[in-house]
């Protein structure tokens, strides 16, 4: 697998020197939207026995597609690892990362790289076995933690074993399915990754869920998005504005329902913005008038999105929480599509 | 202008031979250069046009991140270069005490595919076919499975007579309290060691003057252990030894050895053992069987003709591809890092994420392992250079 990320540092030796390229352009001409997403993480980027991807971060990607290209299914899916992501996006490989993606300081200003818009607000925590009893993961002293390598996450938790005095042993795997069996295994006393994350590999990968808690503990804050490489200002606002229009869909109550009948009858003014049946915002991005209801035809609203792959009726059940909109106690906060 | 010499003139021709050869031999080097510097040259302006910032200047940078086994005194807050020794020192540990492992079990098999015994012949033979068949990786992998699916949690551990514990948290060990009397008994020993070279030396002296065989292992032996006793007692006795007790989440005092290390020695060892015996045997089966014979005409022994007659010579047919044996197990540690144990390709990868210097993450696993090859190679060409054969 690092055998990606020495092709892509190499795909940077060996291209030619840069020009503005349109990504744009280059996605109309491909008919394709290249999306880099997680290898397996149910809930938010999964592929199933037939080869289809489902999940909160492909639902975004088929959003953009269908704003782009008028049709979701006009994605070319790259599976990538925690640390192939960056230069996979850097080298061009692909046109957008979702791929729950932590936005910080260091990714948005050394990578040569832009984080769109947060999709999702996370924070991480830690998975122990039920029968070690623990109500906090401060109890953990000295414990073994198993963690996936290329994340937030190990800087995270030696942050948290410092503060604490724990003296935790990390366990560095390079990939997730690794990190995954040792902790099943009963290799390490904890895992740790964040908290969506946990939920899900509870879920799919544990013989009995039942078996493994996830401490009330949240160490750090873990806001994740889309991410586009940079030098392309006119994508970098398109992928942006298809999110947040998704999130003000909702807030507006636009759903993949009912959003033909808006764009024909609603009067207003907000949705009317979004449908595109006043202003054409989609020309200001270099797209048409209908982009957005293409999007929400597609995916639906945020909150649809939410529901649908991660919310309290599928497996994952996380509740809506932090990321519920802005009006009704959550960070969801989208500026004004107009 | 005058000082110039006529027949020199004529070897700057195109026809002399000296002279082409030169011209091509520049017109390489340049060439060579010129296509590396365009390599690097294009990435650094690729990466500033696409606002990737690059440089080595992070490795003074606080590292942040803990890792799991370390040999030197190791924190979070030291800088990015000193987690990069951790990694190299972690891959250079599992190198060379897999390379001694390896370098034993693998001259025994190698040997024992000629026991007049047909089980040991046999057993030999089917390890070669069976470890050196199966990819690394995959070995690595079953061993890793083997420690942490089949053995039992920290909680309850296997024991030995309470001193040795066996759990998913690795193998942990009593080790004695380093203090002033085990620095007297090192001492102690350290003496003993340069006695017993000095008799080591004595002794191949006397036997080449005089044709007298002196003990050349036993005696030098137990001068050692004499030393070591001696500073042993000298010190008071000191018997004070860290034993590990189970712990909640972990094995308290002692030390341990952590699955994901014994798993990859245990991989690389049985894997590149298997090599080292068919070159053992390839070396042994090189001498001709009439030194053999010639050997055993003139009295000796079948395991003095061994170490005397037949070992020495193999060894110049065996070194050189022992050499590669050894290269490639130090290589093939970089698979460690599928089972979290961590190597400096481990290391290379986190600190590659923390701060998105691929580039040059990859040129520092290049360049450690380049230079862990090339010394090892050069060690074994020196030792090559003393067995071979010394021709009068």
């Amino acid at each position: 697998m690092r055998l990606l990320a020495v092709a892509a540092a190499l795909s940077a030796v060996f291209a030619a020197p840069a020009h503005a390229g349109k990504t744009l352009d280059a996605i109309k001409a491909r008919g394709q939207v290249v999306c880099g997403v997680n290898t397996g993480l149910a809930g938010f980027s999964a592929a199933d026995s037939q080869g289809k991807w489902t999940g909160l971060d492909v639902d975004v990607c088929r959003a953009i597609a269908a704003a782009t290209l008028g049709d979701p299914e006009k994605v070319k899916w790259v599976p990538l690892t925690a640390q192939q992501r960056f230069t996979a996006l850097q080298s061009g490989e692909v046109d957008v990362l979702s791929r729950n993606t932590t936005w910080t300081l260091t990714r948005d200003a050394s990578l040569g790289l832009n984080f769109t818009a947060v999709t999702y607000y996370d924070g991480q925590g830690f998975m122990v076995p039920a029968k070690l009893n623990l109500k906090s993961a401060k109890q953990l002293k000295g414990a073994t933690v198993c963690v996936q390598s290329g994340t937030t996450t190990e800087k995270n938790l030696t942050d948290f074993s410092r503060a604490n005095k724990l003296d935790l042993k990390p366990v560095v795997f390079e990939k997730l399915e690794a990190a995954n069996g040792a902790y099943f295994s009963g290799r390490c006393a904890a895992y740790t990754t964040d908290a969506s994350g946990l939920a899900s590999i509870r879920t799919k990968e544990a013989k009995d869920p039942k078996e493994h808690v996830i401490l009330p503990d949240l160490i750090s804050k873990e806001p994740l998005g889309p991410a586009v490489r940079r030098g392309d200002d006119e994508w970098f606002a398109i992928v942006k504005w298809v999110i947040y229009g998704l999130i003000e869909a909702e807030e507006y109550g636009v759903t993949q329902a009912n959003v033909e009948q808006m764009q024909k009858s609603s009067q207003d003014p907000v949705v009317m913005r979004i449908v595109g049946s006043s202003e054409d915002t989609g020309k200001l991005l270099g797209l048409d008038k209908d982009w957005m209801v293409r999007a929400l035809k597609a995916t639906g609203n945020y909150g649809e999105i939410f529901e649908r792959n991660v919310g309290p009726k599928t497996a994952l059940n996380l509740p809506r929480g932090v990321n519920a909109q802005w009006n009704e106690g959550g960070l969801m906060y989208a500026p004004p599509v107009r | 202008m005058a000082e110039r010499a006529p027949p020199k003139r004529r070897d700057w021709s195109w026809r002399s031979q000296a002279f082409r050869g030169l011209v091509y031999q520049v017109l390489a080097v340049v060439l060579v250069a010129g296509g590396l510097w365009y390599l690097a040259h294009n990435t650094l302006v690729n990466m500033q046009a696409r606002g990737i910032q690059s440089g080595f200047d992070f490795l003074a940078q606080p590292a942040g991140f803990d890792i799991g086994e370390s040999v030197i005194p190791y924190d979070a807050l030291d800088p990015y270069w000193k987690a990069f020794l951790v990694g190299v020192l972690n891959t250079l540990r599992v190198a060379i005490v897999g390379i001694v492992l390896a370098t034993l079990l693998g001259t025994l098999l190698g040997i024992g595919r000629f026991s007049r015994n047909a089980l040991v012949r046999g057993i030999c033979y089917a390890y070669v076919e069976v470890f050196r068949n199966v990819p690394v990786l995959l070995q690595l992998l079953m061993w890793y499975l083997t420690f942490t699916e089949l053995l039992p949690p920290v909680a309850e551990p296997l024991s030995v007579g309470g001193l040795f514990w066996l759990s998913k948290n690795g193998f942990a060990f009593p080790t004695p309290l380093w203090n002033l009397g085990l620095a007297i008994t090192a001492a102690g020993g350290a003496v003993g060691l340069v006695l017993a070279w000095a008799y080591h030396r004595w002794a191949r002296r006397h036997f080449e003057k005089t044709g007298q065989p002196r003990s050349m292992v036993l005696v030098p032996l137990a001068i050692v252990v004499v030393g070591l006793a001696a500073g042993w007692l000298v010190a008071g006795a000191p018997r004070e030894w860290s034993v590990p007790v189970p712990g909640t989440f972990t094995m308290d005092g002692g030390a341990s050895a952590t699955p994901e290390f014994m798993a990859v020695l245990l991989g690389l060892v049985f894997y590149t053992s298997a090599f080292i015996a068919e070159v053992v045997r390839a070396g042994i089966q090189s001498v001709a069987h009439g030194q053999t014979e010639a050997a055993s005409s003139i009295g000796l022994s079948k395991n003095l003709a061994m170490r005397l007659v037949i070992l020495p010579q193999a060894l110049r047919v065996i070194i050189p591809p022992m050499t590669s044996q050894y290269l490639n197990l130090t290589k093939n540690s970089s698979l460690a890092v599928a089972i979290g144990y961590p190597d400096v390709v481990s290391i290379a990868n986190t600190a590659l994420n923390q701060t998105g210097r691929a580039v040059e993450c990859i040129a520092i696993i290049m360049l450690v392992y380049l230079t862990t090859s090339l010394s090892t190679s050069a060690f074994m060409n020196w030792y090559n250079a003393r067995a071979a054969i010394k021709e009068r």
